[in-house]
């Protein structure tokens, strides 16, 4: 855009650029850049209760190391999480077929149907799991006037299960969209030739559709993958003790523990864990890029 | 594409009633707010014990709602008018400047979606402290707008990519430059798309918690004051009346931001 700067025209695109380029490059810079870039200078400092500790230590990374604590919540986050990732994909998957090539009409209708919820109070969202789970909750009282419990049940709540349910359907628009939207670029000849050439319905879908849109399976296991794992909501609404995660473990470093430096030091390696989670799913999308 | 006249009609229908069930899955349990804040009882139980306003009406007096309340809409308005300009600036020299370093702020932008609430919060939980501010209401913000950029920028890249080019150029070569291309060329075209962008990042930060949760001062948003509420079982019936309310107001706006979206291409086509 600079080249030729001499003439007028030039200096007034060059003004133009600064000035267009200052509000997100102030933001993405200092919000996003400088602010991690601090989490991470803090993650290797010690805590002496100032704002930015004393001293450079990898202390904070051995003890996350060495503690199998920090390692078994990570391990059950992720397996919430993944868990969480898993259930949403397979309830959704079938929906985005359905928008994609059997909805017609009702597409609109639908598509805003199941996006709706997505822009609705999150919290919210929860705490209705909270009223269905409780010990005189929802499900409880349905299941005792159906007469298959004779009385109420205490293991709906505060469970992992509970945590898996609530996440899966707080989660769940987010898997559709991304899916959706890939299963729309495949053209209808595609499954007509499949068809022709003797694959059955199911074959199609397994053989044809799913490959194709495997970019877009990735695409809503991230953006359910990475809120889900650092979750401290749902755990400590409907999870209990038993169900801690790592989001929950980072924030007391903040609140009641007041161990900032520790607490980026639990903040930088969820970091890597979704790089790497990132780094993964790149690479699938490579090789199913590949073979389409 | 339709369903073709083949074996798969009835795996058709099948799938037809999936998706009524999953709906009905992803409505039921917060459908079960707006029941219970109108039952006439302090449990969230069935069998419901009869029709009540009462909840309702106490939420007109009390005062740490309201000033919740005026403290959510201010933020959220700030937020998303922040978040909006930069979606729209980040996104327009994205798409029609196409320098390195709008690529990259341009990415850099759609980063926070892969940064978990929690981290965002503790972030500029340590920045605020470290230039002074402190957790606030400019805090919460500065988190807000961070949250709401990926869709912003999302939207209006969606819409200016859609945009011709031509009708840019059409300008510049008409000897128009780039500030009057932007505003009197290309902007008009994308108003909806701003007006969608900025409805939706405004109930993102409506409703947002997690890194509200870490930023707030003295003065709690809506989220975080029915949080603090919670865990007093005498609260729930109240909290419930006002999130039926909010459920409702974000009902009506993401209506609206849908209708706004839906009328581009027809404005496109139009000119």
């Amino acid at each position: 855009m600079r080249a030729g700067a001499e003439t007028g025209r030039n200096g007034s695109a060059w003004r133009f650029s600064v000035v267009m380029s200052a509000p997100g490059a102030a933001v993405t810079f200092v919000l996003i850049l400088f602010a991690l870039a601090l989490v991470l200078f803090l993650s290797l400092r010690g805590n002496d209760g100032s704002l930015l500790g004393n001293g450079f230590t990898t202390g904070n990374y051995a003890t996350i190391l060495s503690d199998d604590l920090y390692g078994m919540v990570m391990l059950r986050s992720l397996a919430i999480s993944g868990a969480v990732t898993l259930a949403t994909l397979a309830a959704a998957y079938p929906v985005a077929y359905f928008l994609a090539f059997r909805a017609g009409r009702w597409r609109g209708l639908i598509l805003f149907l199941v996006t709706l919820p997505f822009w609705t109070s999150y919290l919210l969202r929860v705490f209705a799991w909270k009223i269905v789970l409780a010990y005189n909750g929802v499900l409880n009282s349905a299941l005792l006037s159906l007469g298959v419990l004779s009385e109420p049940s205490l293991l709906f709540l505060n469970t992992p299960y509970a945590v898996v349910v609530t996440l899966a359907h707080a989660y769940a628009p987010f898997a559709i969209l991304p899916i959706f939207v890939a299963l729309q670029t495949i053209p209808g000849s595609l499954l007509e030739a499949a068809s022709d050439l003797g694959a059955r319905p199911a074959r199609t879908v397994l053989r044809v559709v799913l490959p194709i849109s495997m970019p877009g399976v990735l695409a809503a296991a991230l953006v359910v993958f990475v809120p889900t794992v650092g979750d401290y909501v749902t755990p400590s609404l409907v999870g209990g003790p038993s169900s801690t995660m790592i989001g929950s473990l980072i924030q007391a470093q903040f609140g009641k523990a007041n161990d900032w430096p520790f607490g980026a030091a639990l903040s930088v390696s969820v970091m890597l864990v979704i790089l790497a989670t990132v780094a993964i799913v790149r690479l699938a999308d490579r090789r199913f890029g590949s073979r389409s | 594409m339709t369903a073709a006249a083949s074996p798969s009609e009835d795996r058709g229908h099948l799938l037809g009633f999936y998706v009524v069930a999953y709906i009905v899955f992803l409505y039921l349990p917060v459908a079960l707010i707006p029941i219970f804040s109108f039952n006439d009882s302090i449990q969230a139980a069935f069998p419901l014990k009869g029709f009540t306003l009462q909840w309702y009406a106490s939420l007109a007096g009390n005062a740490a709602i309201a000033g919740a309340l005026v403290n959510s809409l201010v933020i959220a308005l700030v937020a998303a008018s922040v978040a909006t300009l930069c979606g729209v600036t980040v996104a327009y020299l994205d798409v029609h400047g196409q320098t390195r370093f709008s690529a990259l702020v341009s990415g850099l932008s759609r980063l926070p979606i892969l940064i978990p609430g929690v981290i965002v919060g503790i972030a500029l939980l340590i920045l605020v402290n470290l230039i002074g501010l402190g957790p606030s209401r400019t805090a919460i913000v500065m988190g807000h707008v961070l949250v709401c950029l990926p869709t912003t920028v999302v939207i209006m890249r969606g819409r200016f990519a859609a945009i011709p080019k031509t009708i840019a150029e059409a300008a510049s070569d008409l000897g128009a430059r780039e500030f009057l291309v932007f505003r009197k060329a290309v902007l008009p075209l994308a108003w909806p798309a701003v007006g969608s962008a900025f409805t939706l990042a405004f109930l993102t930060s409506f409703d947002e918690f997690i890194v509200a949760f870490f930023l707030a001062g003295t003065e709690p948003t809506l989220p975080l004051y029915i949080w603090s509420q919670l865990r007093f079982p005498k609260s729930l019936p109240v909290v419930m009346a006002l999130g039926t309310l909010i459920l409702a107001v974000s009902v009506v706006l993401v209506t609206v931001a849908e209708l706004l979206r839906r009328r581009q291409p027809r404005m496109a086509a139009g000119r």
